[in-house]
């Protein structure tokens, strides 16, 4: 009885091996980047607004604080998206008749609600506070990135797990002055970390064993 | 299981570990069913999967899940939108809540809440603090009263005859329909009402009596607003605080109605002792039913409905009131009765004798004379004006009702509120003669049983959605106000009234706050520390803003009371009779089948049975056995000619031969939750006694009805959980209750020890003032966001309640010595069982010591579950969480996650408000202060029973309650170090009456 198979199959199936071995780990890796790619993570990604507003324009050129429309950041979880009245109270008087803002007046007119699209959206899951964060220095742009140079808002940062945990575990790399929370051009000093451990203890920031803990963030 | 085993079994002294304490008979009997049951945690789930095609459609679909499972994880979040405001209320911000004061009614009589509105959204509701009505707490009803706002099967618009109609279209008729009855003077026009308390209503009825004088102005409560042998004359407000003995005559104070909740705190503030030397209340109940009031009593007697007027007049003839003959008494009523007597007047001042409202008046005459003859008049009750506006007497008026409408002399006939077609007394016909009346006018939540059969029907306004106002039942004045639009363009009564009243364009919020501007003008009102209101505008906002006005309540000190009417007389009272009793009581959750439609309390098992989805008849255990029944039976009970098939319930503690039938259930048409279920006992209520009445047979059909009790459900296998002592035995030994379970050493473990240096959270339960009301656990449902899973799901041990009352009995099935409680929330363990086990992390702890669950990891193994010796963890076997339904999206607490199927869940202290808490601390640089937290069900226990705090804080209330001599760790041999902590029940039994089964002396087998 004649072989079945040529010798050179032999080749085939040590390669095919190879090629198992290849396929596994591509897809290993494939999953490991995609989970961290900017397709899933939406960082970077321009989202259309109803109206294209610019924070580059209102807080890099005007000069606005970020609490003069993100009124409860200090207050409450929710950092606060401004009511049609906070936009009207400046545009009833400059731009008044810009086409460009006639979505605010008609909703102002019409007392119908402006919906923008959320940007930087955590999964359900997660309960962010922005009221601890800036009270224990985290700037506005340490997450946030360089809003004022932003025209379009764009989400800075990954937001995904591995990201908070890298802040949670060691906040002295991250922690600036609580009066530079708000301060867009801050920028982290060479002795950050030296820094940073002095704000932690002064700020009463808790050790990584609480910071870490799940119910911190999911409950 | 038959009863001749159990009755050999608690008899055999050599059963080694036979029960001391039991839940339900059939653990008594501890046949192979239920061993089988308790073996298995989840029963249908739990068995071996070896069905060979099973296994392979199985393998199948694993696979495509799993490659499903793969690739949506790949999915990008979905696009969410953010809507801000259009002008941003000023006191609105966004993430935080807002508490607004208003109330709810039982009865007619104010209820206080505060409710929790998030953007808008009422989503929980709590007691008003300063409310002397609540204290804080709440009952069942109202934590679950927020869901029935977001029914979506509530009626939402407005018809005739079927036919969608306007409201502009329903005024325009009703003028016509008046402009007839004005030249009557209203000789055709009745209003049916349930019992009303509410200054505003009130004066709007007599406005329109007056100007129509032979209009009729009737009230009917099948709950609430009836009696049986006549009203009493006056109202009794009682004092426990300051009652060391107290005398219940089929009373349920602590279990029931619109005062039960302060009733609770008072009572419980008598049971909370701190050291072995403070001095507990000693409570006596005779009562046909057990209710939980006599769950807290040291000696009850269990006797028919008809013979507590016997008992009443033996012990006033022996307190020294000359009472009438009490007929024969029984042996076991002759035997504590002299001892009752005397230890009510060894406390002349210091006593008090609580009538119930289902006995007649008579009983509640001579509980009042008791009283003054015991000089208890002032110091533990007082007795005032009853504070309702209606006649008590319902059953009488509704009679009266329906003689004119069968005689045809109703041309239009005004239901405001209630479901009368449903819930009216069976032999006066009702419904029959509704069809005789002209024009049939209904207001109300549901296009229910009497909507279907009246002309015109109006959806009613929720009381979250309405302007209003009602009086508690200590007389407290309380306000109510909308926390959200009507949500189904709803209206109110006092709309309707103000339309008959010529004024129908009058908003709800006009109304009542005019009627409180003239109000202002000669009521004289003060604040809660005496200082009168500056303004009209100051008074009103400042009641809105309590909730109440405060000088109204009859209950503050100094109060000067309306005169009560004289004491009525008393009557003859009847010698036992023989042959069955029915006991007709509202249904423990639905009530007369209101809450019907409510998932949430047709879920939370009923007090004692622990019986979910249905009614049941009660049965004595000997009565029981002398009909050869057993649970689930259905039997047909004869009443008065009429009869009924229900199931049967064998509860320990009912009195023999009465057959205790709760009404409520067998509704047509109350929505897609309560509709055809149960048995409607209604048919079998007369109007003449609608409480209970003599002379009924019962026949076993031999059908079963299957019924889904969680009595049985995560039993802890008699290693007895509950630690009793009575109180002689603790002051003689204060380490009594120690002795009784076995504490290993702190190291005894091979886990590295764990330092808790910041907040260390606990929590103690205090089972001495538990009166087991479970007002606890729909806490934790409108808090927590558990969904309901049903009857099917039920019967499979599968309910989601984070947190259990277990009830236990003692004794004799037949008569046992006692019932204690015990909540059981997840125990947060140091050295938790459930950690080590799961394979995914999905359950760690926590450095503040809590066992958190991590939803998005869980992969749903259950070995957590399996490994957990309290049972307090609940999976999610199907997607149980209504995720599709918007009108309940707007329910749920954003604070907290909603669980998926495929997902373990359980209680993690309400981690949502300590991290609120902790917070909000940081933010003001200061620690977190003692109390700063509740918990869900601490701050709806009206008992105070439950307390969470830091143990790391050696002055909180929770350290001190830990340190107690009381204080119990439940199963801590195990070496699981459980946080959270139970006080032992210490009994107060008279001396003179030696209890059967001495506590004390057991010891946990260990």
């Amino acid at each position: 009885m004649s072989q079945i198979f040529p010798k050179s199959a032999n080749a085939a199936v040590r390669s095919s091996l190879f090629a198992v071995l290849t396929l596994v780990l591509f897809l290993g890796w494939m999953g490991f980047t995609l989970m961290r790619s900017s397709w899933l993570t939406k960082q970077s990604e321009y989202v259309e607004q109803p109206i294209q507003f610019s924070h580059a324009h209102h807080v890099g050129g005007v000069g606005l604080d970020c609490r003069y429309c993100h009124t409860s950041v200090e207050k409450s979880s929710f950092a606060g998206i401004p009511p049609t009245k906070t936009c009207i109270n400046c545009h009833s008087q400059i731009w008044a008749n810009a086409p460009l803002l006639e979505p605010v007046r008609a909703s102002f007119r019409d007392d119908t609600p402006m919906k923008w699209k959320r940007v930087n959206d955590l999964p359900d899951f997660v309960y962010f506070n922005h009221q601890i964060h800036v009270k224990q220095g985290v700037g506005c742009a340490t997450c946030h990135g360089r809003v004022d140079k932003m025209p379009l808002i764009t989400q800075a940062t990954s937001m995904l797990m591995e990201w908070c945990l890298d802040c949670h575990r060691a906040p002295e790399k991250f922690l600036r002055p609580r009066s530079e929370v708000f301060n867009m051009a801050y920028e982290a000093p060479a002795n950050q970390i030296e820094l940073g451990l002095r704000l932690k203890k002064e700020y009463n920031v808790a050790g990584i064993e609480h910071m870490t803990s799940c119910s911190v963030c999911h409950r | 299981m038959t009863y001749a085993d159990i009755r050999t079994r608690l008899a055999s002294p050599t059963t080694p570990d036979g029960p001391a304490y039991w839940r339900s008979l059939d653990e008594l009997a501890n046949t192979e069913e239920f061993q089988d049951f308790v073996a298995r945690e989840f029963p249908s789930q739990a068995s071996e999967f070896n069905d060979p095609a099973g296994r392979r459609q199985f393998l199948k679909l694993m696979g495509a899940s799993l490659a499903l499972a793969g690739v949506s994880a790949c999915t990008r979040q979905p696009e969410e939108l953010i809507v801000p405001y259009v002008r941003q209320p000023e006191e609105v911000i966004p993430g935080r809540p807002i508490f607004f004061a208003t109330s709810m009614t039982a009865g007619g009589f104010g209820m206080p809440l505060l409710a929790e509105n998030h953007l808008g959204r009422p989503t929980k509701l709590e007691g008003n603090p300063q409310h002397p009505a609540s204290l804080g707490a709440t009952d069942i009803f109202g934590q679950a009263a927020v869901l029935g706002l977001y029914d979506p099967d509530r009626s939402r618009t407005l018809r005739y005859r079927g036919e969608t109609k306007t409201w502009a279209g329903f005024t325009t008729a009703l003028q016509a329909v008046l402009n007839t009855q004005r030249a009557l003077s209203g000789a055709g026009l009745r209003i049916l009402t349930e019992p009303l308390t509410s200054p505003t209503l009130v004066e709007q009825l007599q406005t329109l009596l007056a100007a129509l004088p032979g209009a009729k102005w009737h009230q009917w409560d099948a709950v609430y607003g009836t009696v049986q042998g006549g009203a009493p004359t006056a109202t009794p407000l009682y004092q426990f605080k300051n009652a060391d003995v107290v005398v219940s005559l089929d009373a349920d104070f602590l279990g029931f109605g619109p005062s039960s909740v302060r009733y609770t705190k008072d009572f419980s503030s008598r049971r909370r002792i701190s050291t072995p030397k403070d001095q507990q209340n000693r409570l006596y109940v005779v009562e046909p039913v057990p209710t939980l009031t006599g769950t807290k009593a040291a000696h009850r007697l269990a006797v028919k409905a008809r013979d507590v007027h016997g008992v009443a007049a033996a012990l006033a003839s022996a307190v020294g009131v000359a009472a009438p003959s009490a007929g024969t008494l029984t042996e076991p009523v002759q035997k504590v009765l002299p001892v009752m007597a005397k230890d009510l007047m060894d406390h002349r001042g210091r006593s008090v004798v609580v009538a119930g409202p289902y006995q007649p008046a008579s009983v509640h005459a001579l509980a009042r004379a008791m009283n003054e003859a015991l000089g208890n008049v002032g110091s533990t009750v007082v007795y005032t004006a009853p504070v309702a506006s209606t006649p008590a007497d319902g059953a009488a008026s509704l009679s009266a009702l329906v003689a004119d409408m069968s005689a045809s002399k109703v041309d239009v006939l005004l239901v405001l509120g209630g479901n009368p077609v449903f819930t009216t007394p069976a032999d006066i016909g009702f419904s029959d003669a509704l069809a005789k009346v002209g024009t049939r006018i209904h207001l109300g939540l549901y296009y229910d049983e009497t909507a279907e059969l009246c002309d015109w029907h109006v959806p009613e306004a929720h009381f979250l959605e309405s302007w209003g106002d009602a009086r508690s039942f200590d007389g407290t004045v309380s306000l109510q106000q909308p926390l959200i639009a009507p949500l189904y363009d709803g209206r109110q009564a006092v709309e309707l009234l103000s339309a008959l009243n010529g004024a129908p364009g009058r908003s709800p919020v006009e109304l009542v706050k005019d009627y409180w501007t003239r109000a202002f003008g000669t009521g004289g009102f003060t604040d809660a520390v005496g200082a009168p209101f500056a303004t009209v505008d100051a008074f009103w906002r400042a009641t809105l803003h309590e909730g109440f006005i405060a000088s109204t309540s009859l209950m503050r000190e100094g109060a000067t009371l309306p005169a009560a009417p004289e004491n009525s007389t008393f009557e003859q009272a009847t010698s036992p009779a023989t042959g069955l009793e029915v006991v007709f009581r509202p249904d423990p959750t639905v009530l007369d089948g209101r809450y019907a439609n409510n998932g949430w309390l047709q879920e939370l098992p009923k007090p004692l049975s622990k019986l979910t989805w249905d009614n049941a008849v009660y049965v004595s255990y000997t009565t029981a056995a002398a009909h050869h029944l057993k649970n689930e039976d259905v039997i047909e009970i004869t009443s008065n000619g009429r009869t009924v098939k229900m199931p049967v319930w064998v509860m320990p503690g009912t009195a023999d031969d009465v057959l205790v039938v709760h009404f409520g259930y067998g509704r047509r048409k109350a929505g897609r939750v309560g509709s055809n279920i149960g048995a409607d006992p209604f048919v079998i209520r007369t109007a003449q006694a609608p409480w209970f009445t003599e002379g009924a047979s019962l026949v076993r059909t031999g059908e079963t009805h299957p019924l889904a009790s969680t009595q049985s459900h995560f039993a802890m296998e008699g290693r007895n959980p509950v630690r009793i002592v009575d109180a002689a035995a603790f002051e003689a030994d204060p380490s009594i209750v120690k002795h009784m379970g076995h504490t290993p050493e702190p190291g005894l473990t091979l886990y590295p020890p764990r330092e808790y240096n910041g907040n260390k959270w606990g929590m103690a339960i205090d089972l001495n003032a538990c009166t087991g009301c479970g007002v606890c656990i729909a806490a934790c449902v409108a808090e927590n966001n558990i969904p309901v899973v049903g009857k099917t799901q039920i019967k499979r041990s599968r309910e989601m309640h984070w947190i259990r009352v277990d009830t236990y009995f003692e004794g004799d099935p037949a008569s046992p010595s006692g019932t204690y409680h015990q909540p059981l929330p997840c125990q947060q363990c140091e050295d938790a069982p459930c950690e080590v086990v799961c394979p995914v992390a999905a359950t760690v702890h926590s450095a503040e010591g809590l066992n958190d669950m991590v939803y998005n990891r869980c992969v749903g193994t259950r070995y957590c579950s399996n490994n957990c010796p309290y049972k307090v963890r609940r999976f999610n076997f199907m997607l149980y969480s209504d995720f599709t339904t918007p009108e309940l999206k707007a329910q749920r607490n954003p604070d907290v996650t909603i669980r998926s199927r495929g997902v373990m869940e359980k209680c993690t202290y309400c981690v949502q408000r300590i991290n609120h808490a902790r917070i909000d601390a940081k933010t003001a640089e200061r620690p977190i202060a003692d109390g700063e937290i509740q918990t869900a069900c601490q701050q709806a226990c009206p008992a105070e029973a439950i307390v969470f705090g830091d143990l790391n804080m050696p002055d909180s209330q929770v350290s001190k309650l830990a340190a107690q001599d009381r204080n119990y760790g439940l199963l801590e041999e195990l070496g699981s170090r459980p946080r959270t902590t139970y006080l032992a029940v210490v009994r107060n039994p008279n001396p003179a009456l030696p209890s059967e089964t001495p506590a004390g002396t057991k010891t946990s087998g260990h």
